[in-house]
């Protein structure tokens, strides 16, 4: 199938996932692997001072050698703090520029707030960031944020961590048709069947973290997941069926038939 | 006279006697002895050949000059690494 191209690079895998609120570094790699996703996005955070020197670090388990890392800037409030945040992560990955944009507005809903996350793309783009860009399902919004260079736009399906689903697939399907750069959903999704509607609506990627770390068992529905965005994607290519009330057409013929009796309908 | 013993004085604490100097790091405040780069106060951290990044005084320092970055008195520091999140 044909390649995901973000910012002129190819990934085979549609699936982006989230390395948050796993049990422990043995169950992100599992989960990681299982998913096949190939960019994987992680936070930025004080390191603990005073910790023991053989613990674990997340990029040893996750090297940048075999995935894409993407750092994020979870937890932000304004757009300074996530300029912030990033140029760190810049100077952590080694000049690596691939990066994911949140800024929120409401710590209850983590809805963004997109005029503070539209002056911070303003901010990275010129710096030379590639930013992809999570933000409310608005297409004027996405559509703003294409404008000033973002590389991918990342709508949101419902609220973070809140695995309630696609709730707008009208506003997502906006976004889809106008944009010209991967539209990949990111937060909301819970089970396996969002991702499918995600893809089969169009977009170009899913991205999602607790689906996946809250379930019951996560290896397994990263491995749910990843079939689920390429079911998706293979019957967006394929091109469903027109649905049609009142016009049932039977998958036998309806000639040959041995039984004679009709329905009494087909009578009067 | 007076003069040459307090340069004499001055010059014997800064070679002889660590001056105590306090740091913030990560927001906590921290004592240490100066002089301190920054690459000898991540080795005292046991930081060295872990995958973080430094900013000081809000300014990011590159890998590359943690050796020649002397720190001061009221110094603030972020060191960060990646942790797992979506």
């Amino acid at each position: 199938m044909e390649p995901l191209v973000i910012a002129g690079k190819s990934y085979s895998s549609r699936l982006l996932l989230g390395t948050g609120k796993y049990r422990d570094f043995a169950e992100t790699r599992a989960a990681v692997e299982a998913s096949g996703s190939q960019i994987i996005t992680v936070a930025i955070r004080r390191t603990n001072i005073g910790q023991s020197p053989d613990e674990p670090n997340l990029l040893d388990v996750l090297p940048p050698s075999q995935f894409t890392l993407l750092p994020n800037t979870a937890g932000c409030y304004t757009a300074e703090d996530a300029v912030r945040t990033l140029r760190l992560a810049r100077e952590l990955l080694d000049g690596h520029s691939l990066v994911k944009l949140e800024v929120l507005g409401d710590q209850k809903t983590l809805f963004p707030d997109v005029a503070a996350t539209v002056e911070a793309a303003k901010i990275l783009v010129k710096e030379g960031f590639q930013v992809m860009v999570y933000t409310s399902d608005d297409p004027i919004i996405a559509r703003q944020l294409e404008e000033i260079g973002c590389v991918a736009i990342m709508p949101l399906a419902s609220l973070i961590g809140s695995g309630m689903g696609i709730l707008n697939p009208w506003n997502l399907q906006i976004i889809i048709d106008n944009a010209k750069v991967p539209v990949i959903v990111d937060a909301g999704v819970g089970t396996a069947s969002d991702a499918a509607i995600a893809m089969e609506l169009g977009c170009d990627g899913v991205l999602m973290n607790t689906a996946v770390a809250s379930a019951h068992n996560p290896v397994l529905m990263a491995s749910a997941m990843r079939k689920a965005v390429e079911a998706g994607r293979e019957a967006y290519l394929a091109g469903r069926m027109p649905k049609k009330i009142y016009r049932a057409s039977p998958s036998s013929p309806a000639e040959g038939m041995f039984t004679g009796t009709q329905h009494p309908a087909a009578n009067s | 006279m007076l003069e040459w013993v307090a340069l004499f004085d001055r010059l014997f604490c800064l070679w002889f006697s660590p001056k105590n100097m306090q740091l913030i790091i990560n927001g906590q405040q921290q004592s240490y002895d100066s002089p301190l780069s920054v690459q000898q106060l991540v080795e005292k951290l046991s930081l060295q050949n872990k995958r973080i990044a430094i900013e000081y005084n809000g300014e990011i320092v590159p890998r590359s000059r943690f050796s020649e970055q002397i720190l001061n008195e009221g110094d603030q520091l972020e060191i960060i690494v990646a942790v797992g999140g979506g």
